[in-house]
C-alpha cells in the first residue's frame, strides 16, 4: 500500500473530530472518502498531512512512519495537498504560484512543469501573470492542483475539488483527475459529490462521526442504497 | 530663505534614508514572521557601535571605512539570526503582546551588553573616505556624505524590489506573507526563509546604524530612539509594505527638517500626531492592506471565573495583613508597599482592558502620567490641597481615555498597540517639551499630602483604601453583565454585534475605566512621591505594567496582584543588587515569555490541577 492510516484519532480542542480512522490507498488507485458535512474527511486529509497533529494512530506513506513529521517533509517526501479553500497567493501571478510548488524531480515520475500544467488546464496558460486573486473559481481550482502537481507528489490529497464549481467546470475537472491517474498518479479525493465521486473514483471510503462506516468499490457503492441512505443522505 | 528651506529638504531626505533602512527591515520581518520587533532599534545601535569597532579600533588600512561598516552590517545580521532561532522561533504562535515583550527583553539585555563594552560615553566616528567635503547645491554648500545618504535610500528600495520580485527567495517570502502554512504543505521549510529573512532585516537596521557614523555620534540612547522613528514609519507607511515605508519616511524627513523651523516645541508630538492622524483616516496605513483571513484560528480563550474559595481567602488573608503589620514596620517598608499598592491598582487597570477587553496596550503608563500630572498641575499653578488632587487624577486620565481611546479601540492587534504607543509618546513628549506649563524634564516639585495624611503610615493606609477600593471594583465590572459583553465582544465581535451590542461603545467605556483606574494609582503615587516627571509616562513605564500582568498571567483575575507583588519587589531587588540590572530584569522577560506564557497565577492555578 502507498498509504496506510490505523486507527487515527485527532482533537480540536475537547471535539473528537476522528475517532479511529482506517484507510488504506494502494498505488494508481483513486479513492473517494465520502461522508456528511463535519464527518471529518477534512480534518483526515489535514492529519495525513502533519497540518492536525493526530492524537493517536498511525499514518504510514510508502512505509515509513509520519509522525512528529513538518508539513513540508510530508510535502517533499511525495504527498501533494490541495485543501478545499483552495488558498491560492492571491498577490502573486499565476506563473509565482506555480513557482511556489516547484520542487525537484522525483524519481520514476516525468517531472511536471509550467508547460505540462497548462497542458492538463489549457484556461491557465492565456493568464500567466495575472494576480491570483483576479481569477474566477474554476480558475482558481486548477492553479491550486497545479500549484501542488509542481512538487512532483506520488500521492495527491484533493479536498473536495468540485465544491463551489459550476457544472461544466467539474466536468473538466473530472477529467483532469483521471488524466492524472492514467499518467500514474494516486489520488485520495474527499468529495459530497457523488456523481463527481462517481466518474472519477476506483473505490469509495465513508465516513461517520470520525470513523469509516463503509469501505469497497465506488460500483458496489452505487449499488447499495441502504447503504447510501444511511451514511450519505441528507 | 530660500537656500535654508532647501537645506532643510535636503536633510530631511538624507535622514529619511537611514530612516527608511530601519524600517524596511522592521517591515519585512513583520511581513512574514508577523513580529513586531522592538529589538529593531537595538540591531540599529549595535551596528553604529560595531562599526565604530571595526573602523578605528582595527589597525588602518585593514578593513577601511566601507569594509567596516559592510562588516558591522554583516555581524549584526547574524546576531539577528541568533535572536530569531534562539528566541523567536519558539514564541511564533504566542500572542502578539508577548512577541513585543520578549522582543523588548533583547532591548534591554543589549542596552546593558552595549554598556559593558563600549562604556557610557558617546563615541565620535570618523568621516567617510572620499565624501569628506561639501558641495554645492545651487549656490548651497551641502555635505557630499549627505547627498550619498540621501541616494542610498531609492537604492535600496529597487534593490530589495528585485529580490523580491525576481528571485525564488522573494517569491516564496511574499508567499510566506500572505499564508504561511500553505507554504509549509508545499514543501517549503519555513524555519529557513523565517531565519533568512531575520537575517536580510537585521542587515538592513545594522547598514543603517552603520550608515550613521560620519554623521553623529554614537551613544546609548540610539535605539528607543530610533524604534520609536521606526515605529511610526512604518504604520504609516502600512505594516508590511516595502513601497508605503519608503513613502512614509520621505514623510517623516521632511515633517522633522521642517517642524524644526516652525514648531520647534512640538516636534517630538508631531510625527506621533501624523501616525494617529493616518491610522484613523486609513486604518491600515498609506500603502497597508488589511491582512487577510488568518487560516490558522487562535486559540480559545479560556473562561474567566470568579477565584475559588481557597485562592479568595488567601486574598482576604493578604489584606488583613496589609492592614495589620504595617504599624509596626518603619519608613522604608512603608514607602515600599504603598508602591506596591498603587502598582497593584495601576496593573488591574491595564488587565482590565487586556485580558476581559482583548485590547492590546503598549502605552498605558500614559494614563498613570496623565493622573500624576493632574493632580500636579492643580499643586503647581493653583496650590490645590491633595484632596482636590486626588480628584483631579482620575479625572485627567478618563479624559485622555475618552479622547484616546475613541481612537484606539477602532482597531486591533499590533495597530492597536502601535497606536497606544503612540498616544503615549504624544503625551510624555507633551510633558517634556511643554516646560512652561510642566516644567519638562525637570518635573513638578513639592506635591505632598495634607496635614493629616503627611505621616507615611497614614498615606500608606489611604493609598491601601483607594487603590484596593478601585481594584475591586474593576474586579467587580469584570463579572457584571457588563464584563460579560465586554468578553463576549471580544471572542466574536460580529456574533456580539448581530444580537445588537454596540461593540465600539462598550470597549470605548471599558477603556475610559481602565484609564480612570490608572488615573487614581497616578495621583496616589504623586503624592508617595512628592513629585512627578516625564518618565512617569515612558515606555518603560508601560512595560512594567505589561511585566506585571504578563508576570501574573492575562486570563486569571488574580493574576495582576500577584503579578504587582512579585514584580516589585523583584524590580527593587534587582535595582540594588545589580548593576547591570536591565540585563537581569531582560532575561527575567525571557524566561517569563519561554517558560511561564500563563504568567504566575497561571502556572500555580495549573499545578492545583485545574485546566
Amino acid at each position: 500500500m502507498l498509504l496506510d492510516l490505523r486507527e487515527v484519532h485527532a482533537h480540536y480542542g475537547r471535539a473528537h473530530i476522528l475517532q479511529g480512522v482506517t484507510l488504506s490507498v494502494a498505488p494508481g488507485e483513486v479513492l473517494a472518502l465520502l461522508g456528511r458535512n463535519g464527518a471529518g474527511k477534512s480534518t483526515t486529509m489535514k492529519a495525513i498531512m502533519g497540518l492536525v497533529r493526530p492524537s493517536g494512530g498511525e499514518v504510514r506513506f510508502e512505509g515509513t512512519d509520519l509522525a512528529g513529521r513538518e508539513p513540508h517533509e510530508i510535502a517533499r517526501a511525495g504527498i501533494g495537498y490541495v485543501p478545499e479553500e483552495r488558498r491560492i497567493f492571491t498577490e502573486l501571478t499565476v506563473a509565482e504560484n506555480l513557482s511556489v510548488g516547484r520542487r525537484p524531480p522525483r524519481a520514476g515520475l516525468e517531472p511536471w512543469s509550467e508547460a505540462r500544467i497548462f497542458e492538463i488546464f489549457p484556461p491557465l496558460a492565456a493568464m500567466r501573470a495575472r494576480a491570483g486573486g483576479r481569477m474566477s473559481g474554476g480558475e482558481q481550482q486548477m492553479l491550486t492542483i497545479g500549484r501542488t502537481l509542481m512538487g512532483n507528489p506520488r500521492l495527491l490529497l484533493l479536498d473536495e475539488p468540485s465544491e463551489g464549481l459550476a457544472p461544466v467546470i467539474v466536468e473538466r475537472m473530472a477529467d483532469a483527475i483521471l488524466r492524472l491517474k492514467r499518467e500514474g498518479l494516486t489520488v485520495l479525493l474527499s468529495e459530497q459529490n457523488l456523481h463527481f465521486a462517481r466518474i472519477v473514483a476506483d473505490r469509495a471510503a465513508v465516513l461517520e462521526k470520525g470513523r469509516i462506516r463503509w469501505e469497497g468499490a465506488m460500483d458496489a457503492l452505487m449499488a447499495d442504497d441502504a447503504a447510501r441512505a444511511e451514511f450519505l443522505a441528507v | 530663505m530660500l537656500e535654508n528651506l532647501l537645506v532643510q529638504g535636503l536633510s530631511g531626505l538624507a535622514s529619511a534614508s537611514s530612516l527608511f533602512l530601519v524600517a524596511s527591515g522592521l517591515t519585512v520581518i513583520f511581513g512574514v514572521t508577523r513580529i513586531v520587533n522592538f529589538a529593531h532599534g537595538s540591531l540599529y545601535m549595535l551596528g553604529a557601535y560595531l562599526a565604530w569597532t571595526l573602523v578605528t579600533g582595527l589597525p588602518r588600512g585593514h578593513l577601511g571605512f566601507w569594509g567596516g561598516v559592510l562588516g558591522a552590517a554583516l555581524i549584526v545580521g547574524v546576531v539577528g539570526v541568533l535572536i530569531e532561532v534562539l528566541l523567536l522561533r519558539r514564541i511564533y504562535k504566542a500572542p502578539e503582546l508577548f512577541q513585543l515583550l520578549a522582543t523588548f527583553g533583547v532591548v534591554l539585555i543589549v542596552q546593558d551588553v552595549a554598556l559593558l563594552v563600549w562604556g557610557p560615553q558617546d563615541l565620535l566616528g570618523p568621516r567617510a573616505p572620499g565624501l569628506r567635503g561639501a558641495t554645492e547645491v545651487f549656490s548651497v554648500r551641502f555635505p557630499l556624505y549627505e547627498l550619498f545618504l540621501i541616494s542610498v535610500g531609492p537604492v535600496v528600495l529597487v534593490l530589495l524590489w528585485l529580490l523580491f520580485h525576481r528571485t525564488r527567495w522573494g517569491t516564496l517570502v511574499r508567499a510566506a506573507t500572505a499564508d504561511r502554512e500553505m507554504v509549509g504543505a508545499l514543501g517549503v521549510n519555513q524555519r529557513m526563509l523565517f531565519t533568512t529573512v531575520f537575517f536580510l532585516g537585521a542587515f538592513l537596521a545594522g547598514l543603517g546604524g552603520a550608515l550613521q557614523l560620519p554623521r553623529e555620534s554614537v551613544n546609548l540612547q540610539m535605539d528607543l530612539a530610533v524604534i520609536a522613528e521606526a515605529f511610526v514609519v512604518v504604520v504609516i507607511g502600512g505594516l508590511g509594505s516595502l513601497p508605503g515605508a519608503f513613502l512614509a519616511a520621505l514623510l517623516l524627513g521632511q515633517m522633522q527638517a521642517f517642524g524644526i523651523l516652525i514648531f520647534p516645541k512640538i516636534t517630538l508630538v508631531l510625527a506621533f500626531l501624523v501616525m494617529a492622524v493616518v491610522l484613523v483616516v486609513r486604518p491600515h496605513g498609506l500603502l497597508g492592506k488589511a491582512p487577510s483571513t488568518q487560516h490558522a484560528a487562535g486559540p480559545v480563550e479560556p473562561l474567566l471565573r470568579p477565584s475559588p474559595r481557597e485562592v479568595r481567602l488567601l486574598g482576604w488573608g493578604l489584606l488583613a495583613l496589609a492592614v495589620a503589620v504595617p504599624p509596626f514596620l518603619g519608613d522604608y517598608a512603608l514607602i515600599v508597599l504603598t508602591e506596591i499598592a498603587v502598582m497593584m491598582l495601576f496593573a488591574a487597570s491595564l488587565h482590565f482592558i487586556m485580558g476581559p477587553g482583548g485590547m492590546a496596550s503598549f502605552g498605558h503608563a500614559a494614563y498613570f502620567g496623565l493622573g500624576a500630572y493632574g493632580a500636579a498641575l492643580l499643586v503647581k499653578h493653583f496650590a490645590a490641597p491633595m484632596e482636590l488632587g486626588l480628584l483631579a487624577a482620575p479625572f485627567a486620565a478618563g479624559l485622555a481615555g475618552v479622547v484616546f481611546g475613541w481612537f484606539c479601540v477602532r482597531l486591533s492587534g499590533v495597530y492597536a498597540a502601535m497606536l497606544t504607543l503612540a498616544f503615549a509618546q504624544i503625551a510624555w513628549s507633551a510633558a517634556f517639551q511643554w516646560t512652561e506649563l510642566t516644567g519638562g524634564d525637570n518635573g513638578v516639585l513639592g506635591v505632598w499630602p495634607s496635614g493629616w495624611a503627611s505621616d507615611k503610615l497614614t498615606f500608606y493606609y489611604l493609598a491601601l483604601a483607594l487603590c484596593t477600593g478601585a481594584t475591586l471594583l474593576l474586579r467587580r465590572a469584570i463579572f457584571s453583565p457588563f464584563g460579560y459583553a465586554l468578553r463576549a465582544g471580544r471572542d466574536s465581535p460580529l456574533r456580539a454585534e448581530a444580537i445588537g451590542m454596540d461593540g465600539f461603545r462598550i470597549r470605548w467605556f471599558a477603556f475610559v475605566l481602565a484609564a480612570v483606574a490608572a488615573g487614581i494609582a497616578g495621583g496616589v503615587f504623586a503624592y508617595a512621591k512628592g513629585s512627578v516627571f516625564p518618565t512617569y509616562m515612558a515606555i518603560p513605564r508601560s512595560v512594567d505594567a505589561l511585566l506585571m500582568v504578563l508576570l501574573g498571567g492575562v486570563q486569571t483575575v488574580s493574576g495582576p496582584i500577584v503579578g504587582a507583588l512579585a514584580y516589585t519587589w523583584l524590580h527593587e531587588q534587582l535595582m540594588r543588587l545589580f548593576e547591570l540590572w536591565r540585563l537581569f530584569l531582560g532575561g527575567v522577560i525571557l524566561a517569563l515569555v519561554l517558560f511561564f506564557p500563563q504568567g504566575l497565577a497561571g502556572a500555580i492555578g495549573r499545578r492545583g490541577g485545574r485546566e
